[in-house]
């Protein structure tokens, strides 16, 4: 097969069921969408913060069990989540799981029949950044005030 | 138009809904599941992220009380049971999405499962610790 000089030749590459390439038309795929337009992208991350939160219940179950285990163990686990490498991580996971939440605000809406219209999926695919950049500022604003 | 069509579909064939299965027998349970702990799990959220962001800096005896609050222990137990379900659900449809071969895609999600009943477990014996046990600072 030549070489592809067209993005969209990327969608013609297909197998025969002997695993020969053929030139034939596939259903679209992730080569054909501009990843970084609103619907596609909230989409996906919503999926990646989804994973993100999972890693930090890792977090929560460390916490938790190293106050349970005494305070050798809490000093240790304090330490790592005051270090640079812990507060970046948890910076992240606190606007992974704000975004996680709003978006699945914007789920629960579509699951009720409400909010497909492109104008309202724009509109609200907004708000759920707006308001994670806003709920995580306000997140680190009462990390900050607890700690000093 | 949407809100009309999306009361009126169903996924479900006749013959499904008569026998109250899916084509892959437990599908629309997992998906209202899904929904239901993401329900569960939007006020318990919120409350767990500004509780744990107030405890910043807190001493292992300030943490400690917290958690063993009753108020705070049943939340986080709350929190954990639809947290863990939540996220044993999610990662699964993952995996059935991502991953092509049978046995990996079984594997992967009993893994998962297996892996975030553990977690659950040990955090929640965590709390149940603290807040039943008393503060172990106070034992040494």
């Amino acid at each position: 097969m030549s070489i592809v000089k067209d993005g969209r030749e990327a969608t013609m590459i297909g197998h025969r069921s002997d695993g020969t390439a053929i030139r034939r038309p596939l259903s679209p795929h992730l080569q054909v969408y501009d990843m970084l337009q609103m619907s596609s992208a909230l989409s996906i991350s919503h999926r990646i913060t989804g994973v993100i939160w999972a890693i930090g219940l890792l977090f929560l179950v460390w916490w938790l069990v190293a106050a349970a285990a005494g305070p050798a163990a809490f000093a240790a686990a304090q330490w790592f989540f005051s270090s640079f490498l812990g507060v970046v991580l948890l910076l992240g996971l606190t606007a992974a799981a704000w975004f996680h939440t709003l978006n699945g605000v914007r789920h629960l809406a579509w699951d009720a029949g409400w909010g497909y219209e492109i104008p309202t999926m724009y509109r609200t695919g907004r708000a759920v950044l707006v308001g994670t950049a806003a709920l995580t500022v306000l997140t680190w604003i009462v990390v900050l005030v607890a700690f000093f | 138009m949407a809100k009309e069509l999306a009361e009126r579909t169903t996924l479900r064939s006749p013959l499904g809904r008569v026998r109250g299965l899916g084509a892959s027998k437990s599908g629309a349970h997992h998906w209202w599941l899904m929904r239901v702990t993401s329900v569960a799990l939007l006020p318990l959220s919120i409350w767990l992220i500004f509780a744990l962001a107030g405890l910043a800096g807190a001493s292992h005896a300030e943490a400690a009380a917290f958690v063993g609050r009753p108020v705070n222990a049943v939340l986080l137990l709350a929190f954990l049971a639809a947290a863990f379900h939540h996220t044993a659900y999610g990662v699964q449809v993952i995996i059935e999405d991502y991953v092509r071969s049978e046995w990996g895609r079984i594997g992967g999600i009993l893994a998962v499962k297996g892996l975030c009943a553990l977690l659950w477990l040990a955090a929640s014996l965590a709390v149940l610790r603290l807040a039943v046990g008393g503060v172990p600072a106070a034992a040494g």
